[in-house]
């Protein structure tokens, strides 16, 4: 009964998505007020059937109703219970219901958050509710989380892939999920500002907002992202380039490049038909990288296996919604006007080379991502890009945009003389390029020059931004202009954070397969790894076994550390827990190989110095985007 | 040619932006020519299709029985085959978890002049069910028997 009125619910929230989608928009050009103001209610009453249909699928997961298919397929009675609630997005037809809940929600923030004028408002919402009722579509045609399996109702279920049972797992989906859908919010206000012809700095007031929110839960996503796959998948990479990494990276750098153009936009006026594409861009970027997960022509962990009328519709859907959003902008782009002048060295510069800079990057990455499967598709042979092109492509890209990420916030609007930008330059550039030759001096040529590049670069952010603050704190005592800046100082120190992360981790990073028998001990760094024992384990799913590694440094005993090897008993499948020593300055991280004889096996033992960085950085980013978002609204309250 | 301010602004920026999208493209193509890895099943292998000295991929099937390990460090050896023609392996390091015999597997690396491929890379996927779209399209239809336990579809 349960699993019927959840599917009713989703019935009736794609009616009021179709109302919500028709009449405000109608309304907004035959101005009728009555029809404008059904966007309000008709967003509710959506969210409220969406959120029952959602309520009534965990109540499956947690009474076991293995008569429906996809708690069959993605639960057992053994799962622990938060996994059961997070088994909701596991696969594929709860993640669809995941993407439509977390629209709705946005939908219903902006409806009675945002203050803006009620014809914008109709025609926004009604945006919203046309990809809403695409999606409601998509869910109730192609995958119905609430199919069931009657009469034959299997008795136990399959469980949830192993993979995903772990606190990592549980939230990174939804966080993802808020960053990938909430572009939709800046996606509607692009389309609204074409239909209504009017494009102003009010409009980009009203978007940055939700673009940064949407571009801090992607960036929380990523990083949640990025930090299980390091614990979870057992070989302690942080990023792999998988197609399905990339898919939710390509939006993070428009988004990125979208942020920063809206600035432009609020500040100058200028830029606004590129910030509209860009807008555009971001959305469709996420729509794509939804559209490569789930229609499976992509092979990675995250695909989910599926059936071909879910691609030929999201496929479908994908055409529709970029195809008509860039004729419209085809149309209506040349009539947007405005900008004001710029000189070759100021602020807006600075932030147009910062676009084309991120956009370039996207581009590559794209190309990289598809590639294989335009050939494929084209029958011109299988072949696969790694992450050799990935890097080889990535990381010159980012050297000028992190050397501009250091001078773009200490410029001015409109124009400046070089002398200017020296005065307030010179004192961060020196003691950057002083801190890199220290190192080389210090480590006697042993650095690679590399290391030193990207010690000197994330220096040299860190203390022209820290300069930036410091000023106007020390000097100016201008707190409400701290207050102002402190979005942007955190975000750009959390990229430097990341920098020297990512840069130390690769190159000084140690890692050794060994074969290795109990009582031996193994020598990684300056740590000694010696093997205690092993021991039978059982869990609430799984059994398994925990090898316990005693990890000293000279005498010092350091940590205790079990490495598990897990079977998880519904369907049969191996899960190598690592078992990690974490710190701010290095991880020790321990994973199982396999048993080679009774007492002897092969393990990976792995030093990985300043990793944590990489996810620190990230969370500085998250805060950047709240303390932005915060302060917007202060100042407007 | 006298150009106004705004028109030399104009000019450098897109200089500028041309000469960043120049340098990004040739950078990518180079690094898509370095860095493509083809895909060749066994008996492609077999037929001397494989160019020497470049990596690519072998996808297929762990024959059964084939998996050796060495006595005294990591190295492995095991036979890939499409069930028609079939290329021994190896490789030294941990294989993953999903690594089995009898299941598909993707190898990467460069043939050795004995016709062994030297792996630097083994994947297996994480999935019991699932079986690389590649590696399926090159079984061959001959002598052609699931690898995969009878599926418990309900």
């Amino acid at each position: 009964m349960i699993p019927e009125i959840g599917q009713f619910a989703l019935i009736l929230a794609f009616c009021f998505a179709l109302i919500q989608a028709i009449f405000p928009l109608l309304g907004s050009y035959r101005n009728e007020i009555f029809c404008m103001q059904l966007a309000r209610p008709t967003a509710l009453g959506q969210l409220v059937f969406v959120l029952i249909s959602v309520a009534c699928l965990i109540y499956a997961f947690i009474t076991n109703d293995f008569s429906v298919q996809y708690v069959a397929q993605n639960s057992n009675t053994e799962l622990p219970l938060p996994y059961k609630i997070a088994a909701l997005w596991g696969a594929h037809e709860g993640s669809v219901l995941l993407w439509i809940m977390i629209l709705s929600l946005w939908t219903n923030a902006v409806a009675w958050w945002s203050r803006i004028p009620e014809l914008l408002i109709a025609r926004v919402l009604s945006i919203l509710g046309i990809l809403s009722a695409g999606f409601l579509l998509f869910s109730l045609t192609t995958s119905n989380p609430f199919q069931r399996l009657l009469p034959n109702a299997p008795l136990q279920g399959a469980d949830l892939n192993p993979l995903l049972q772990d606190p990592g797992l549980a939230i990174h989906p939804p966080m993802l999920y808020m960053g990938y859908v909430g572009f939709a919010v800046a996606f509607a206000f692009a389309i609204a500002a074409l239909l209504n012809g009017r494009l102003d700095t009010a409009w980009a007031r009203w978007t940055r907002p939700w673009t940064i929110a949407a571009w801090s839960f992607l960036t929380a996503g990523i990083t949640l992202g990025s930090w299980w796959a390091y614990r979870e998948l057992g070989w302690g990479g942080w990023w792999f380039w998988d197609p399905v990494e990339n898919a939710s990276f390509l939006p993070w750098l428009t988004g990125t490049a979208l942020m920063h153009s809206l600035i432009v936009v609020e500040k100058r006026g200028s830029f606004k038909s590129w910030t509209v594409l860009l807008a555009i861009c971001a959305f469709s970027l996420s729509l794509i990288g939804t559209f490569l997960v789930r229609s499976g022509v992509l092979v990675s962990v995250h695909a989910f296996a599926s059936d071909p009328t879910r691609g030929a519709f999201l496929l479908q859907f994908l055409a529709a919604v970029i195809g008509a959003s860039l004729l419209l902008y085809a149309v209506r782009a040349p009539t947007i006007r405005g900008g004001s002048y710029f000189a070759l060295l100021s602020r807006e510069t600075f932030l147009l080379i910062n676009n084309v800079l991120l956009i370039i990057i996207m581009a590559t990455l794209l190309l990289g991502t598809l590639y294989p499967l335009i050939l494929d598709a084209l029958n011109l042979g299988k072949i696969s890009v790694g992450p050799p092109y990935f890097n080889a492509v990535f990381v010159p890209l980012m050297i000028p945009l992190l050397i501009l990420m250091g001078a773009g916030p200490l410029s001015y609007w409109r124009e400046m003389n070089g002398a200017m930008l020296v005065k307030r330059l010179w004192l961060p550039l020196i003691c950057a390029i002083l801190l890199g030759v220290i190192l080389i001096y210090v480590s006697t040529g042993q650095l690679p020059w590399q290391v030193a590049l990207g010690v000197i670069l994330a220096s040299w952010i860190i203390l022209a931004t820290l300069q930036l603050l410091l000023s106007q704190i020390i000097h100016k005592k201008n707190f409400s202009f701290v207050r102002h800046i402190l979005g942007m100082t955190l975000a750009h120190l959390g990229i430097a954070i990341c920098v020297i992360g990512i840069t130390l981790t690769s190159y000084y990073k140690i890692e050794r397969d060994v074969k290795i028998t109990i009582g031996d001990t193994a020598k990684v760094g300056p740590y000694d790894f010696h093997f205690m024992e092993v021991n039978n384990l059982q869990g609430p799913n799984y059994q398994g076994i925990d090898a316990v590694f005693a990890i000293s440094q000279g005498d010092k005993p350091v940590s205790t550390l079990h490495a598990q090897k897990r079977i998880y008993n519904a369907q049969q499948i191996v899960m190598t827990e690592a078992a990690i020593d974490a710190g701010i300055f290095r991880d020790l991280y321990i994973a199982l190989g396999e048993p080679l004889t009774d007492s002897t096996w092969s393990v990976r033992i792995y030093y990985k110095p300043f990793v944590r960085w990489i996810w620190f950085g990230g969370i500085l980013m998250v805060l950047g985007g709240i303390a932005a978002i915060s302060q917007r609204n202060k100042r407007r309250g | 040619m006298n150009l106004n301010p705004i028109h030399k602004r104009r000019l450098t920026l897109i200089l500028l932006i041309i000469t960043a999208v120049a340098i990004a493209a040739a950078l990518a193509l180079y690094a898509l020519q370095q860095n493509i890895n083809l895909f060749y099943s066994p008996s492609q292998v077999a037929a001397g299709q494989v160019p020497r000295n470049q990596a690519f991929r072998l996808g297929g099937i762990v024959q059964a029985g084939s998996v050796k390990h060495t006595s005294n460090s990591l190295q492995v050896v095991f036979t890939v085959t499409d069930n028609a023609k079939s290329v021994p392996v190896s490789y030294t390091g941990i294989l993953p978890d999903l690594f089995r015999e009898g299941q598909a597997v993707v190898v990467e690396g460069k043939l050795t002049a004995q016709g062994t491929l030297q792996a630097d890379q083994v994947l297996a996927k994480h999935d019991e069910k699932y079986m690389p779209a590649a590696v399926k399209a090159m079984l061959k239809p001959v002598n052609i028997k699931s690898p995969l336990p009878p599926a418990e579809e309900d």
